[in-house]
């Protein structure tokens, strides 16, 4: 399988979680740890190894914070 | 590794105003990405609405022009007779397109004016707080229905891409929406047959996109998603309604 | 150069292609309609564009939009086609875009009549639209005068970015009077580059946006002044007035446009009764010549100040400001599409004169 790895310029997340709802690996999940400028738990993956960088989660994103690469 | 989606070139690095979800950002994105592929952002000058897309201006990396509340599409015919080489495009919610600005929009397509409308469906007005839009549908509740619209009171909601299908100036008009990854890539590929349209110069084309607010219809973004599929979906179907190249092909 | 018969509608119209105005929006409403109708049989022979709209609402935002994309453009109407066009002027002034608006005026308010009448004189000079802004304003008073004043519309528009109008009342549109074309026709590529224009950024500039909303109120209140500054400059700059036997007159007649020409055959009249009336004529009516006014109304041979006019008195607020009390004001006029005669001009000068 693919491996990908995503990129989430966090400072712009809105905390939205339409890309939580549309991996298909279930990797991304707002991170309740942090608080960013804006006041939203931003988005983030911890396991990127299991990233198939698919780019659904970028493709949804309405901010355009995301950026996908893949071998 | 390869970059396989990043931010397109046709947005400006200015942050969207936009509510969080809100999915007018999604279609902004594929306006810009479309504009980037046909690599006509140095020739292209949009028109942006009053709404919640009213910064659109600040958004786009092209030239634009902000009209009043309605007027996009006369404003867009000025343009594109004056400037019949560049790509023109209006962005529109349904306050402007559907109801104060109908008579420009029907109008610029009966002219066959060859520049490309984004209409954005929400079935309700975003900017002025969640009232009801001539495309709210029966039982939906706004600020000025607060019991749901009632038929009886305001009628159903209007169709603009069935309606304007039926005029002989416009050359392409699909509905699409942008709830999931898929219907996000067939949307764009309406987007892009629009302006490729225009670019060959055809006529009059929009693009329809059922869109969310999840602001005014007091559900998450993701709860936005599914009310729009199962509400919106089956009041507004989804699909081609006109497509000049297909009847010239027959 | 020869003089040559032509009806007034259709000076304006051949007036401003001669201007090097090749864009023109507009619907038809009388009594100005002979503008359009000479627009869509001519601009195309120059090049130009001709559109008629589904309303004045879209006309003057195409108007809009051309003029953002950098033509010169203009729109015409008739009193209530000019209601509809004011949210906008409003945009335009806002946007600072140029523009040349023509407003063949009729009698009102509502649908009124067809017959001319002065009555958008508060509407021309006032903002007419929302927001605090000004437009300036020509009143020819004959169609040679319309003419000349063309290319000076579109060149005052292209030098202050904001739109002028002019106005006058039907009579001026229907008439047929002799006009020589005395300025060489001006061609639009000689015209100066406008820089503000949106034609693309051909990926050399960064992005321009043209718009009208300042939403942070120190941006809007800023931007209000900015353009608070460039009326004042105007109303310094730009007054125009014509005076006609006012020194050491005993009265003076104040009217704009037709009503101008009624004052001065009201003065000939006078005069055979031994009365000096001079007339004083604001050709812009904003900037208003408030101190030409004053100057000629102070004179110590004037005794009254009277305004002429084809309403029920609007530019008597104007004299009013401009006289400063200084000598009685008084008004004589007919509204909704009546024409006053001299013999009522006459009898109402002698009213205020206590004869
Ligand atoms: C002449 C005029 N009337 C009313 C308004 C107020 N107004 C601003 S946006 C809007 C409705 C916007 O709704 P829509 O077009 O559906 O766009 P959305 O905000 O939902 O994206 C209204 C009524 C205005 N700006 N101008
Ligand atoms: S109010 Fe609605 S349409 Fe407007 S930005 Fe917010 S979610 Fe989007």
């Amino acid at each position: 399988m693919a491996s990908g790895k995503v990129t989430f310029r966090q400072e712009r997340c809105k905390g939205c979680s339409l890309c939580v709802s549309v991996c298909p690996a279930k990797i991304i999940f707002l991170d309740e740890s942090t608080t960013n400028i804006k006041g939203y738990h931003p988005a983030t993956v911890t396991e990127m190894d299991r990233c198939i960088g698919c780019a659904n989660c970028a493709r949804i994103c309405p901010d355009s914070i995301i950026t996908v690469e893949r071998n | 590794m390869a970059i396989v989606y990043q931010k397109s070139k046709g947005l400006t690095d200015v942050e969207l105003h936009y509510c969080p979800g809100c999915t007018h950002g999604i279609v902004h994105k594929l306006v810009a990405e479309t504009l980037e592929e046909l690599d006509v952002l140095g020739n292209t000058i949009g028109v942006a609405p009053v709404g919640c897309s009213v910064f659109a201006y600040k958004y786009f990396n092209c030239d634009m022009h902000e009209a009043a509340h309605g007027r996009a599409p006369a404003v867009a015919t000025g343009i594109k007779r004056v400037l019949p080489e560049h790509i023109v495009f209006t962005y529109q919610g349904d306050g402007d397109l559907a109801a104060i600005g109908t008579a420009e929009i029907v109008h610029a397509a009966m002219r066959g004016e060859k520049f490309t409308t984004i209409f954005i469906n929400n079935a309700i007005y975003g900017m002025t707080g969640g009232q009801m839009a001539p495309t709210t549908l029966v039982g939906q509740r706004a600020t000025t229905a607060p019991l749901g619209r009632d038929r009886e009171h305001y009628g159903s909601p209007i169709r603009m891409s069935e309606m304007l299908a039926t005029i002989d100036g416009a050359a392409y008009i699909e509905r699409v929406t942008v709830t999931t990854p898929a219907n996000i890539i067939k949307a764009k590929r309406a987007i892009k047959k629009a302006f490729q349209l225009q670019i060959a110069g055809k006529g009059f084309t929009m693009i329809e996109v059922l869109s969310t607010c999840p602001t005014n219809w007091g559900l998450t973004p993701v709860e936005a998603l599914e009310w729009l599929n199962n509400n919106m979906v089956p009041a507004f179907p989804l699909g081609v309604f006109r497509d000049i190249t297909a009847e010239e092909a027959k | 150069m020869a003089k040559e018969l032509w009806k007034g509608n259709e000076a304006i119209a051949e007036a401003a292609i001669r201007a090097g105005c090749r864009c023109y929006f507009g619907y038809p409403i009388t009594p100005q309609s002979e503008i359009p109708e000479y627009m869509s049989l001519h601009m195309p022979k120059v090049g130009g564009i001709f559109l008629q709209s589904e309303s004045e609402v879209a006309a003057i935002n195409m108007v809009y939009g051309a003029s953002g994309a950098g033509a010169r453009v203009m729109t015409s109407s008739s009193s209530p086609g000019i209601s509809l066009k004011q949210e906008g002027i409003s945009y335009i002034c806002s946007a600072e875009l140029p523009a040349v608006i023509v407003n063949v005026m009729r009698g009102g308010p509502g649908l009124g009549t067809i017959q001319p009448s002065q009555g958008d004189y508060f509407q021309a000079t006032r903002g007419g639209g929302h927001g605090d802004y000004r437009v300036i304003v020509f009143a020819p008073a004959n169609i040679q005068e319309v003419v000349d004043l063309m290319q000076d519309s579109f060149e005052l528009a292209d030098k202050y970015r904001m739109p002028v109008m002019m106005i006058m009342d039907g009579m001026i549109g229907q008439m047929m009077e002799p006009v020589e074309w005395k300025k060489p026709p001006v061609n639009p590529e000689d015209l100066p580059a406008k820089p503000w224009a949106t034609t693309g950024t051909k990926g050399i500039h960064e992005p321009k946006a043209i718009h009208s909303l300042f939403i942070d109120p120190n941006e809007s209140n800023d931007h209000n002044m900015r353009l608070d500054a460039k009326y004042q400059r105007i109303m310094a700059d730009e007054q125009r007035y014509e005076t006609s036997e006012t020194e050491d007159a005993e009265l003076i007649f104040v009217a704009f446009g037709t009503p101008a020409r009624l004052a001065r055959a009201a003065a000939r009249l006078l005069e055979e009764e031994g009365i000096k009336a001079g007339v004083f004529r604001p050709i812009t009516i904003w900037p208003y010549p408030y101190d030409a006014l004053y100057q000629a109304a102070a004179q110590d041979s004037v005794k009254a100040v009277v305004t002429v006019e084809m309403n029920t008195g609007q530019m008597i607020d104007d004299v009013r400001i401009a006289v400063r009390g200084c000598k009685p004001v008084s008004f004589v006029g007919q509204a909704g599409g009546r024409v006053p005669t001299p013999q009522e001009v006459v009898a109402a000068a002698k009213s205020a004169l206590g004869r």
